[in-house]
């Protein structure tokens, strides 16, 4: 037990830490790496506490696809410029009380959830009976998102699918003028559309293009 | 005292799996150049050591004693770190594959969750050289292939849901056993050539090497890389090649299961199977690298997204359904 709480106190300094610095270090690309080994110990933090498949979740999907794309975007910005002149400047002063409201409201939230964890132990109850029986992490959370909560689930699944199409909807633009290869006509392309032998009589010379 | 020991004991295991990993790897390479040279007619590298066998290790020394070049106007943590952090994604996924029922150094119930989280944290090795090189045929290679890395991830997840609605678990082990009967490359054929042609995307292989591109991009994401760095980009790139193959042989292939359950056949370690059908998908890629000309970058992305995508989602569907209508569904 004390390797296991030796590693799990490791982890949560390391997320900690590196939570912090994403917002401290100057460089923009080295806070997204920042919060990329934030994502990477949050989950090894839920393998230690047994939650193997939403560890694995988190891994494939935070760091695997969700970061890469903030890299990409981040990458973009001129390597140079990235000294983050932002926080030096006056207008930073205005953003601070919105930050400071969001980030009180979300401690709040968490206040309230543990709360209730700690005063109405019955309500997670359903969590204990199943965390106890040997079925196995994913099989359990199965159950329960496809028996229990369906309807969040499906519903949940619809929200994504709204978003995902209004993404496409925005940014989708027909431009006039544009040129664009076309793999149908460029593979059904034949010898005869394309080559033409002929017979030129000399001193007369052939046109090309009519 | 008995922490020690375990300690120990866990480090001779992995060692004991690491050393031949690693050594397979400077064979495969020495194995793939020898197949891409006699499909064209060549020799290939034949001088070093009987057949050119020791060909690989004389590179790594020559790699060895090479100056390593680290670029001024470089960020010099992430550059050094990009080939560190290949080559140790490449080896620790070896952890949760399974040389037969017993022999696998992590027996974990989430092992394909595992491999198919380690393998699309791969992409960063190549975007940390690319970005951190500050120059711009690698910032190029690597946009390219994270790009098309991210895109070919989707389908090989949806490739893994196919092979999972037809084992009922995510433990390797479980996926090797529920091939007993039937490999899964007869029933999901398909999904086998779909997961062979997006593993050839995924490790940046011929036809879809356009990250390192040389007729366009100079070497890709590893331009600015030289002596050790570079060959740990290229001994993790291959390392991660033998993972693809060892994860296609274990969905598909039936792992270290043998092919006939007859007397003969059952003697042989299924280890050795393993290997075998590891080097088998290996010759496959080797053929293709030989034999293919490299795709345009907009036709690999449509591949991924308006061929693969589509048909394997169908292909779940399908599935899911004939599993139900005859309850076959793997309940436990």
């Amino acid at each position: 037990m004390i390797a296991h709480s030796i590693f799990f106190y490791t982890f949560s300094l390391i997320a900690i830490i590196s939570a912090i610095m994403v917002t401290a270090s100057k460089n923009t690309v080295h806070s997204v790496f920042f919060l990329i080994l934030d994502f990477i110990s949050i989950s090894c933090l839920f393998i230690m506490i047994g939650a193997e498949f939403l560890g694995m979740i988190m891994l494939i999907v935070y760091v695997g696809a969700v970061a890469v794309l903030f890299l990409f975007v981040v990458m973009m910005l001129n390597v140079a410029q990235q000294k983050n002149q932002w926080f030096a400047s006056k207008n930073s002063s205005k953003h601070i009380p919105i930050g400071l409201i969001i980030s009180t409201l979300i401690f709040v939230e968490i206040i309230i959830v543990i709360g209730g964890w700690k005063y109405k132990p019955e309500i997670f109850d359903i969590n204990n009976s199943l965390s106890q029986s040997n079925v196995s992490n994913t099989h359990s959370l199965g159950q329960i998102l496809y028996t229990d909560y369906i309807h969040v689930f499906q519903i949940s699944g619809m929200i994504l699918l709204v978003a995902m199409i209004g993404a496409i909807v925005l940014t989708f633009r027909q431009r006039a003028g544009v040129k664009r290869q076309s793999y149908i006509k460029q593979i059904s392309r034949e010898r005869v559309d394309g080559v033409e032998v002929l017979k030129v009589e000399t001193n007369k010379g052939v046109r090309i293009d009519d | 005292m008995e922490y020690l020991s375990i300690v120990f004991q866990e480090i001779y295991k992995i060692l004991f799996l690491l050393v031949p990993v690693l050594v397979s790897v400077a064979m495969i390479v020495w194995l793939d150049r020898r197949v891409w040279a006699f499909v064209q007619k060549r020799q290939g590298p034949n001088v070093v050591g009987p057949f050119g066998l020791l060909q690989s290790l004389a590179d790594a020394l020559k790699y060895i004693f090479k100056e390593m070049i680290i670029p001024s106007s470089s960020n010099k943590v992430i550059f050094i770190l990009a080939p560190i952090v290949t080559m140790t994604l490449a080896l620790i996924a070896w952890a949760v594959i399974p040389f037969s029922a017993t022999q696998v150094l992590a027996d974990i119930n989430v092992g394909i969750l595992y491999l198919f989280a380690v393998s699309s944290l791969g992409v960063y090795g190549i975007i940390m050289g690319g970005w951190a090189s500050n120059s711009k045929y690698p910032f190029l290679g690597a946009i390219r292939s994270a790009a098309q890395m991210v895109s070919y991830e989707v389908s090989i997840g949806v490739i893994i849901i196919n092979v999972l609605l037809c084992v009922g678990s995510l433990n390797l082990n479980d996926i090797v056993v529920a091939q007993q009967n039937l490999w899964f490359v007869i029933p999901l054929f398909p999904m086998f050539v779909i997961f062979f042609i997006s593993a050839l995307a995924e490790t940046n292989r011929p036809p879809f090497d356009l990250p390192e591109a040389e007729a366009e991009l100079v070497a890709g994401y590893q331009t600015e890389y030289s002596g050790m760095m570079y060959a740990m980009f290229w001994l993790g790139e291959y390392a991660n090649i033998l993972l693809m193959c060892a994860m296609g042989a274990i969905l598909f292939l039936g792992g270290w299961l043998s092919p006939i359950e007859i007397y003969p056949f059952t003697l042989v370690p299924g280890a050795l199977w393993l290997i075998l059908k590891i080097l088998f998908l290996f010759f496959l890629f080797a053929l293709v690298k030989a034999i293919v000309p490299r795709y345009r970058y907009d036709q690999l992305m449509r591949l991924g997204w308006k061929v693969f995508l589509p048909f394997s989602l169908i292909w779940v569907v399908l599935t899911a359904s004939f599993l139900f209508y005859f309850n076959l569904l793997p309940i436990n």
